[in-house]
């Protein structure tokens, strides 16, 4: 089996704490959240809070060349995750916001928000912090947003998908690369 | 669930602890043998239309496997440390148990992974032994497995496999792009590629239909049965003879003996958490590598050797991965094609002991290669990140090679003083450190990844160091195969020395690990067990 993964994939594993009732439950209200009209209420996050959140993970994958984080809806993703299956990183986020804008208040003392700052200035900021457990954990929602099932709110219209070149279907058939494509 | 359905106080021929690789197996020949088996499952009966393609549920979440949260773990290096909680193993919790959700490599040992001490001599610091059993003993239950489960495969494209009495029932799965490469790099190197042979269906077969390459084989169930765990192959078989029934949800936590010592069943808690005592004439306990011993130390049965939970061997391999110039689309089709043994064998020469097989592969799902597929010099985040993301997904690919792990006691399964399950159960205790064979083995089979990517025209290869680590899936050694009661748990047949209708079979026998992908041999095991159970059972030695 998979030892590369094991040993680091199981890191991944350990920021996961919920049944899968939970995950079923992510999945049916994101399902109905995408089904919507109207913009998606956020059930952990207030608004401020919400645009501070969309403005590290915007950092994390900025919309420069192609759709990131804020086409692909990770901050609706990240709401989602923090009330259905990662309910217990709820204190991590309430506490690491908090410690973030103490360090962008240091940084930037006339700042009243990340979200206000120019965008060279959330750079720094976000450079500011990246070695904290707290952004780890905002990346790696980040990462399982724009690349896991679009069913859980993020990875909206596949862009996180489309942006790597990986297609979700229920069967192939070869040649399926370059390579084994090549004549022998 | 198709089968009958037996009273607790019905004392069954023979109670199955365990619905995984093993036990399916025990099941189904017992039951096909006319005898009355009541197999216990801690998981859930899951079937194919239960699984979906959802990598944060079968790879950020348990998924299919045990959950830390209910059933804890801990861990330390050595006695000295305080052990810390941490998901240090993993092992399939459902009906299947790990056959369901496993990569599906499928290899036979070779002849000399019996008799290796003999060939290589001691290697001091280990327990290392020769198996009480030879790879002749094994062959014509390696053989029912291969034809019972549907593996695919090309006899004697391995130029070190050992003797085969019938080639595989099934051709080899087609070439993917990362095969291609190495098939290419490895012949340049003058080695042997070989395609992969895999518990995976290249054709129909038996009723269930051939792989349609979804690409979601590892940590998942396969949605179209072409994946040939027991909970689609065995099985359903079991089911059908009208004489065995799977019980899920049904957690055990003792074996009980008479006065004479014979085992008369097991207490297990049902879905409602409720105790129930199911009465039986032999009890077979497949619950695998780590889950057994702790339920014969919670029994205190079976081990006036000492050794129950010792020798727990370890999941060892070196991992490297590299870019290409043109897509790979590894994430289509099976996880792997091509390996090669021409490693395999222990050589003195090397200064160690250890050897290893190298196979080609596809190991990250979307997130997962956001998350760890990339370079270890790569950003981690923002515009350059995302635009390696980009390109590197389909374009890369890696190699693994799967190494040896040495038997040491000092390596053990306990249970914990502290820490209690959420039946109130101890939780498993994990003490384990490498043996410096083991990480030199792994230095050296990465040097090997690193010559194979380099003759394959990588464009950039790139691996984690080597050293210790502390997750492990491949449960093995905790309940020792042998002749002499005094140095091992169990006897060629798995059966206990101390206890005669108690059995003990999964990866928990092996005297050695071989090389990994301990699988077949489990189930190999089993066919054999199974055999002798039944010839036991008719002629009353059990009893």
């Amino acid at each position: 089996m998979s030892l590369g993964f094991t040993r680091r994939g199981w890191l991944f594993g350990s920021l996961g704490s919920a049944a899968w009732a939970a995950v079923a439950s992510a999945q049916e209200h994101a399902h109905r959240t995408a089904a919507g009209a109207t913009a998606a209420e956020f059930k952990f996050f207030n608004e401020s809070e919400a645009a501070e959140v969309a403005a590290i993970v915007e950092q994390i994958l900025p919309s420069d060349d192609g759709p990131g984080a804020k086409e692909a809806g990770i901050v609706y993703f990240i709401d989602r995750a923090l009330t259905t299956f990662d309910t217990s990183l709820q204190p991590a986020y309430r506490k690491g916001l908090s410690e973030v804008q103490d360090v962008r208040r240091k940084m930037f003392p006339e700042s009243t928000s990340i979200a206000s700052l120019p965008q060279d200035r959330q750079l720094e900021l976000v450079r500011a912090i990246e070695k904290t457990e707290f952004f780890e954990t905002v990346r790696t929602h980040t990462l399982l947003g724009f690349l896991g099932n679009p069913s859980y709110g993020g990875n909206r219209d596949k862009v996180g998908w489309k942006h790597i070149g990986f297609e979700m279907r229920m069967a192939w058939a070869p040649p399926f690369g370059y390579y084994d494509a090549e004549p022998k | 669930m198709t089968g009958p359905q037996f009273k607790p106080s019905d004392a069954v021929d023979f109670l199955v602890i365990g619905a995984g690789a093993a036990g399916g197996v025990v099941a189904k020949e017992l039951s096909t043998a006319g005898f009355h088996v009541v197999v216990l499952e801690q998981g859930p009966y899951l079937r194919e239309g239960d699984y979906s393609h959802d990598e944060i549920k079968y790879e950020y979440q348990p998924g299919l496997t045990n959950d830390p949260q209910v059933q804890p773990i801990t861990y330390r290096k050595n006695e000295n440390e305080p052990a810390k909680a941490m998901k240090a193993i993993e092992y399939g919790r459902q009906v299947g148990g790990g056959s369901v959700h496993f990569t599906a490599n499928y290899w036979r040992f070779h002849e000399s992974d019996f008799h290796e001490r003999s060939l290589f001599g001691d290697v001091p610091g280990s327990s290392f032994a020769d198996w009480p059993i030879t790879y002749a003993d094994l062959e014509p239950w390696y053989t029912k497995a291969e034809y019972d489960l549907g593996i695919s495969g090309l006899a004697g494209a391995n130029p070190f496999e050992a003797p085969r009495s019938k080639p595989y029932p099934l051709p080899p799965m087609p070439v993917k792009s990362s095969g291609a490469l190495f098939d290419r790099g490895a012949k340049k190197l003058g080695l042997h590629p070989f395609p992969a042979p895999v518990a995976i269906l290249s054709q129909p077969y038996q009723g269930r239909p051939a792989c349609v390459h979804c690409g979601f084989c590892e940590s998942f169930g396969c949605e179209m049965r072409a994946k040939s765990s027991t909970l689609v192959s065995v099985i359903p078989v079991a089911e059908q003879t009208g004489r065995c029934e799977i019980r899920p949800n049904s957690y055990v936590r003792q074996i009980v003996t008479d006065p004479r010592g014979r085992a008369t069943g097991a207490f297990y808690f049902d879905a409602r958490r409720r105790e129930v005592f199911q009465h039986a004439k032999a009890v077979v306990l497949c619950a695998n590598g780590v889950e057994s011993a702790k339920l014969l130390l919670l029994s205190k049965l079976a081990n006036s050797s000492g050794l129950v939970g010792k020798n727990l061997m370890w999941d060892n391999g070196s991992f490297a991965t590299a870019l290409f110039e043109h897509p790979l689309n590894e994430y289509k089709s099976i996880q792997v094609t091509r390996l090669i043994h021409d490693h395999y064998r222990a050589d003195p020469k090397r200064g160690f002991y250890g050897g290893g097989g190298i196979d080609a592969r596809f190991q990250f799902y979307p997130a997962s290669f956001a998350l760890y597929g990339l370079p270890p010099d790569a950003p981690r985040w923002g515009a350059e990140y995302k635009k390696m993301l980009g390109e590197y997904f389909t374009r890369s690919m890696s190699l693994l090679a799967h190494s040896t792990s040495l038997p040491m006691e000092r390596n053990t399964v306990t249970l914990d003083p502290d820490v209690k399950d959420a039946w109130g159960l101890p939780a498993v205790r994990i003490t384990h450190d490498h043996h410096p064979d083991d990480i030199a083995t792994m230095k050296w089979l990465l040097e090997r990844e690193y010559e194979l990517f380099d003759a394959m025209g990588a464009k950039k290869v790139w691996a984690e160091p080597v050293e210790a680590f502390d997750t492990n899936r491949h449960l093995m050694g905790t309940c020792r195969m042998g002749l002499d009661p005094k140095r091992s748990v169990v006897n060629q047949y798995s059966q206990s020395h101390d206890v005669r209708n108690l059995f003990v079979v999964d990866g928990s026998n092996f005297v050695t690990s071989a090389r990994q992908q301990p699988t077949a041999t489990i189930q190999a095991l089993a066919y054999r067990a199974a055999d002798y159970m039944g010839r036991a059972a008719k002629s009353g030695e059990l009893g």
